[in-house]
């Protein structure tokens, strides 16, 4: 069912793209399975080979073939000049992408993970993201500042906050988070290729999981839009938002949902700004429930502005509260048990459903 | 070694241009702050006077060249550094720039700008003496005292000022402001409110000169980026972190620093382990060299050095030009803590007038052709001001506009389909 679903809404979004080589090419309906990390390396290799002017830069991209091998084998193929191993110095090294974005050329600028980005904050806010205001035009930063985002599994309070949230109340920013393979490729082909600064938010998890891809998918001119959501699983009861890792976990929830009788509508967001509120408001307007799930910090959330837009466009089709699912408010503890309880876990978002339909027991479907 | 300035009060000790030895220790100039001797050119100073000075990129010594200049006396028959197209083009830059910052004050205290105004008067010896050496295609960044180095660069003045004025025929249209001078067309990349914020993005418009050049093979690319900043701002980490990837990327960029001695009310001693900015370079793998920032003929011979030498291919070059602001640090600023005397030592090295002065002196030019530039200099700031009063606020649908340069900010493109869509979003044909 769910391979259905996305096969329509694969077509739906497509049908404009004409592939370079499509023509001979038959559709087999056996899909191919590729981690994550394999599709944002074949994103990374076609977009280089694509445009000489795109080159990557980060601290052990190049000769440790990535800190976490998203870079593998680039630095042999395309060269030193292209693939840059940088000292660690995050702010210096940011800002020499900006620098060179200004000339147009298309940096990819890897944070080890993006709590390094806060060393580099302001060279991402300060001079990508403002410039083209600032300079009513005359300075677009098509930049991508990419890495793992999230909590990992153990690696503590400075290694684990989501930051999603942050990037994406700054205007000028583009935030995009992927949440499977798919994902990874479209859109992270899209931001390379957008005029923007784009923040790529990967989750380290997920590098290692695989999912099916379709033909389309790993076709070199492949792309997803930016500022759409995409609706994983389809259902009429709740709404459930969700962006990177937790859309699986919203995935799985949806399933132990059904078996109670409750049909889970999931998005998966994409794309942190531009928000697609549209999206969000019309499925909230067919379920009348939503639940939004994050990992970061509840504070001032993606989940705060998801719960704020559908209360300013569709407060009359709430029949319960919003739910917000967030990480816990503390810094992230160590052990491992208190890291469980740090982050969103299935049963949370499954239990946050039925109190937005008003069960805590399972009863037979209603409505 | 290479105190060269600070030796002047001590003993009158000689040094050779290239010295091996490494950064040495002794630091002799923490004197109490209104008699040090680091401040003002030293007439004392001897130093062997060979006007072709080699960078090596291991030296350990900063150079400086206070004393290569000064031996050209200007009543002998020896050539002049200058012909007088440039003596005039340079006269011209200076007052230009002193012109328009002093109407700046009078227009802020008038309330036609308002904000953060920060004004480069005496300084203009860096700017002109650096920025008249490059072409269009080099860049300039700079801090928020931008005003003067977009005019040297060649923004017309009318843009500035109206920009100033907030109206929408700035050059950035009004939503930049006085701290953020952007330009395309004259390469001008800002403008930065953070200091050390515009220096990593100096140094990435290097890069891609660079990169032009050899990655994408357009073998005659020598473009140079200046990064001009202060001194307050030679403690803060991203100039480190740049001066090691310049040097190590051996990117063609020059690091001026303006030293004006004062970080809003930091004096520089009083903030700084080693005062002497210059030797910063040397660590680092580059030449690092002082100059007297309040002659513009001297700032000018080292800027072609450094330029050329980046030009070349030989990479980065730290250049400190001591100089100094006659206001404070902002039109905000009441500029209590300088010392008086202090300020009247440098007044009285107004870079405007030593220049006025050499040109007389050497028969470049006429006392009236100078008056004539003055004169020239006051209608066109006059001129800006009037236009800029004359110009429209930007209207109220500017508001939303540029924050991307995506029309829709949704990956839409100029027909009103997603980029994605368009088969020619991909230029080339991808081969995995």
């Amino acid at each position: 069912m769910l391979a259905i679903a996305r096969q329509r809404i694969l077509g739906q979004s497509f049908q404009n793209i004409r592939p370079a080589v499509s023509v001979l090419r038959s559709y087999s309906s056996a899909a191919k399975q590729i981690t994550v990390r394999e599709a944002l390396n074949s994103a990374l290799d076609e977009e280089m080979s694509a445009d000489p002017k795109v080159f990557l830069m980060g601290e052990e991209v190049g000769e440790y073939q990535g800190a976490y091998k998203i870079t593998k084998g680039l630095l042999e193929k395309y060269g030193p000049e292209r693939v840059l191993d940088t000292p660690i110095t995050e702010a210096g090294f940011t800002g020499i992408g900006v620098g060179a974005a200004y000339y147009g050329l298309k940096p990819v600028v890897e944070f080890m993970t993006f709590n390094f980005s806060m060393q580099a904050i302001d060279h991402i806010i300060n001079s990508a993201a403002k410039s083209n205001y600032m300079s009513a035009g005359q300075i677009s930063v098509p930049i991508v500042f990419r890495g793992p985002n999230g909590a990992a599994a153990g690696v503590g309070a400075q290694h684990s906050q989501c930051y999603a949230a942050w990037y994406a109340s700054c205007p000028g920013l583009k935030v995009l988070s992927p949440y499977n393979s798919e994902d990874a490729r479209g859109l992270l082909k899209a931001a390379i290729r957008d005029p923007d600064p784009v923040v790529f938010l990967e989750n380290e998890l997920l590098y290692g999981e695989s999912f099916p891809v379709s033909d389309e998918v790993l076709d070199s001119s492949f792309c997803l839009p930016i500022g759409k959501a995409k609706i994983e699983r389809e259902g009429k009861d709740v709404t459930i938002t969700a962006f990177s890792k937790l859309v699986g976990y919203a995935l799985k929830a949806a399933e132990i949902l059904e078996k109670d009788g409750i049909y889970a509508e999931v998005i998966n967001l994409r794309s942190i700004r531009p928000l697609d509120r549209s999206t969000i408001n019309a499925s909230v307007r067919k379920t009348n429930r939503l639940i939004t799930v994050e990992e970061g910090f509840p504070q001032h959330g993606v989940g705060a502005e998801i719960c704020a837009s559908v209360v300013e466009e569709s407060f009359a089709y709430l029949d319960a509260p919003v739910e917000r699912i967030a990480g816990a408010d503390v810094p992230m503890p160590y052990a491992a048990n208190l890291e469980r309880l740090a982050v969103p876990q299935i049963e949370d978002i499954v239990r946050a459903a039925k109190r937005a339909c008003y069960r805590s027991v399972p009863l037979a479907a209603t409505a | 070694m290479a105190f060269s300035t600070a030796t002047a009060y001590f003993a009158p000790q000689p040094f050779p241009l290239n010295t091996a030895s490494p950064r040495s220790h002794d630091n002799p100039l923490i004197t109490p702050a209104s008699a040090s001797p680091f401040f003002g050119s030293t007439p004392k100073l001897r130093l062997s006077p060979s006007p072709k000075f080699n960078l090596h990129r291991r030296s350990g010594s900063g150079v400086s060249v206070s004393q290569v200049v000064k031996e050209k006396k200007p009543k002998s028959t020896r050539s002049l550094l200058i012909t007088k197209d440039e003596g005039l083009e340079l006269y011209e830059d200076m007052v230009l720039g002193r012109a328009f910052e002093d109407m700046c004050a009078q227009m802020y205290y008038r309330g036609k700008m308002f904000g953060f105004v920060h004004l480069y008067n005496g300084q203009e010896a860096v700017s002109t003496g650096f920025i008249k050496l490059l072409k269009q295609q080099d860049s300039v960044v700079s801090t928020y005292r931008d005003h003067v180095h977009a005019l040297s660069k060649g923004v017309p003045a009318r843009a500035v000022m109206s920009e100033l004025f907030g109206k929408t025929t700035g050059c950035c249209r009004g939503q930049g402001g006085s701290m953020h001078m952007f330009s395309r067309e004259h390469n001008v990349l800002g403008g930065f409110a953070f200091i050390g914020e515009g220096i990593p993005v100096a140094t990435g418009a290097a890069f891609t000169s660079k990169y032009t050049r050899e990655v994408l093979k357009e073998v005659d690319c020598d473009h140079v980026t200046l990064a001009f900043f202060g001194d307050g701002t030679c403690n803060n980490g991203q100039f480190f972190e740049c001066l090691n990837m310049a040097a190590l990327w051996k990117l063609p960029i020059v690091f001026v620093v303006e030293n004006n001695l004062w970080a809003i009310g930091m004096s520089h001693l009083r903030s700084t382990s080693d005062p002497q900015i210059y030797n910063k370079g040397p660590a680092f793998g580059m030449p690092g060299i002082h100059v007297d920032g309040m002659d513009v003929l001297k700032v000018r011979e080292v800027a072609k050095e450094a330029i050329a030498r980046a030009r070349r291919g030989e990479g980065p070059t730290l250049v400190e030009c001591e100089t100094y602001r006659f206001r404070g640090h902002s039109l905000a600023d009441p500029d209590e803590l300088r010392d008086p005397a202090e300020k009247e030592r440098y007044a009285a090295r107004d870079p405007i007038k030593a220049l006025k002065k050499y040109i007389i002196e050497s028969n470049l030019a006429s006392e009236a052709e100078l008056k004539a530039i003055d004169k020239k200099i006051d209608e066109v700031v006059e001129d800006a001001v009037e236009f800029a009063d004359e110009s429209p606020v930007p209207p109220r649908s500017q508001l939303l506009e540029n924050v991307f340069a995506d029309p829709k900010g949704f990956g839409i493109g100029p027909d009103g389909r997603y980029r994605c869509a368009d088969p020619k979003f991909t230029e080339g044909t991808a081969h995995v």
